[in-house]
């Protein structure tokens, strides 16, 4: 049974089903980052992925904006419990660029510019769940939302997805990243609150 | 390190910091302690069961089972009105924590130590001047404290106290209005401050930012131009509800 504040309450929000339990609407977009934003221009940024067994691949990005490009619609959700609804990118799925390399492994880490990590399974990039978005709400994304390209992985809390990637490093086994390493959730599900350890 | 469940906490203490922020002193049987920089979640529950969390900066620090928050008031927020106007001592809710292991200072780390502020941005920064000044490392940190204007800022008391002889290194920067004959310029934090009142790059200091998101968006990216190597500095920024 939880504690009663007394008189809290009077200031409620509008609930709303699209909301995981414990977060908020917000109108804005809060920026929450570790360090100073990477500034990296488009004709030195690369995305690559590298497998368990070594082989690599990667792209410039006039080579990435050659590949089939997705809208996505998505609400998104940030462990610090801000979500924002109904938001539009547009990006190349995870899909599109896992399909160049042969791989067993079921996991990846994600690294950026700048040096952040995540981690995030395989099966969570896998099947239309997740894009390298490089568009926001019509415009180019702007680096302190981790432009020129991140991570999007909207079926799990924000920070699997990684602003300023960079590429993937597949992995047999699990590993923690950035926050993960400070606390964060190894899988970080919104539904079920998976935010800490 | 593991984060507990949801602990009862008691106010004891609220204390007016500024024309809107408000330091709360919660006992909190059974906390754990926690390092300066931390934050928790606090989880309000109203009493037909609605509940709401949002997360905030300790300014404790330490094995006290008391923890400290300052909160300032967002006018159109939920939460942080009711912990401003509403709450009393003697008045319950519950902490989550304590939270976060990367914005954290503990005595015997890393130094000199560069401490950069915007309005409620003070609090972490409260709690690693605290932990410093206690542990005999003052004289190794500096803050820079960026507000609107002299009454928005919390802890000013206790840190001119801090900053006395010997003490930590404390820079004032005032964006809006400053003190009768305040001999320096009014407008927010530019180059040739973060020259001037923030340990040089080539001393390696570890810096910390916190505050709105425009304040250390601007902080971070002027010391990088600066020189400060981009994995020393360390942000933390706030915004929305």
């Amino acid at each position: 049974m939880a504690v009663v504040s007394r008189g809290f309450g009077a200031r409620r929000r509008e609930s709303d089903p699209r909301l995981p339990p414990g977060q908020y609407l917000t109108e804005d977009f809060p920026v929450l980052s570790a360090g100073p934003t990477p500034r990296i221009e488009q004709d030195e940024w690369r995305f690559g992925i590298r497998t368990e067994g070594g082989d690599a691949v990667s792209w410039t990005w006039d080579e990435f904006m050659a590949l089939p490009i997705e809208d996505v619609h998505t609400d998104i959700h940030c462990v610090t419990r801000w979500s924002k609804l109904g938001t539009s990118w547009r990006g190349v799925s995870l899909d599109t660029l896992l399909d160049t390399v042969d791989t067993d492994a079921e996991y990846a880490m994600a690294h950026s510019y700048g040096g952040y990590t995540t981690n995030v399974p395989l099966e969570d990039l896998l099947g239309g769940k997740a894009w390298v978005a490089f568009e926001f709400e019509g415009e180019p994304l702007d680096p302190e939302h981790g432009g020129p390209a991140r991570l999007l992985v909207p079926h799990l809390y924000f920070w699997k997805s990684a602003k300023w990637v960079r590429g993937l490093t597949l992995m047999a086994d699990d590993e923690p990243g950035f926050w993960e390493q400070n606390g964060y959730n190894m899988h970080g599900d919104p539904w079920t609150e998976e935010r800490y350890w | 390190m593991t984060v507990g469940g949801w602990r009862p906490g008691r106010v004891v203490e609220a204390i007016s910091a500024t024309r809107s922020a408000r330091i709360l002193r919660l006992e909190v049987p059974g906390w754990p302690g926690n390092d300066a920089g931390q934050h928790v979640d606090i989880r309000l529950t109203a009493e037909d069961g609605y509940q709401a969390v949002r997360s905030y900066s300790l300014g404790s620090y330490g094995a006290s089972e008391t923890v400290e928050l300052a909160v300032d008031e967002i006018p159109d927020g939920e939460v942080s009105p009711y912990l401003v106007e509403d709450v009393l001592p003697g008045d319950e809710l519950e902490v989550k924590g304590p939270l976060g292991g990367y914005f954290v200072w503990r005595p015997g780390g890393e130094a000199p130590v560069q401490l950069i502020a915007g309005g409620s941005g003070i609090v972490p920064m409260m709690a690693m001047v605290r932990a410093a000044t206690d542990a005999g490392a003052a004289a190794a940190v500096r803050l820079l404290y960026s507000v609107r204007t002299p009454e928005d800022a919390i802890y000013r008391d206790e840190l001119e106290l801090r900053a006395g002889d010997g003490g930590v290194g404390l820079t004032w920067r005032y964006t809006r209005a400053a003190p009768d004959g305040w001999p320096d310029v009014v407008g927010r934090v530019d180059d040739e401050l973060l020259r001037t009142a923030v340990w040089a790059p080539d001393r390696q200091p570890i810096v910390y930012v916190c505050g709105p998101t425009g304040f250390v968006e601007h902080v971070a990216d002027a010391l990088v131009g600066l020189g400060h190597a981009s994995a020393r500095i360390r942000t933390e920024r706030f915004g929305g509800a």
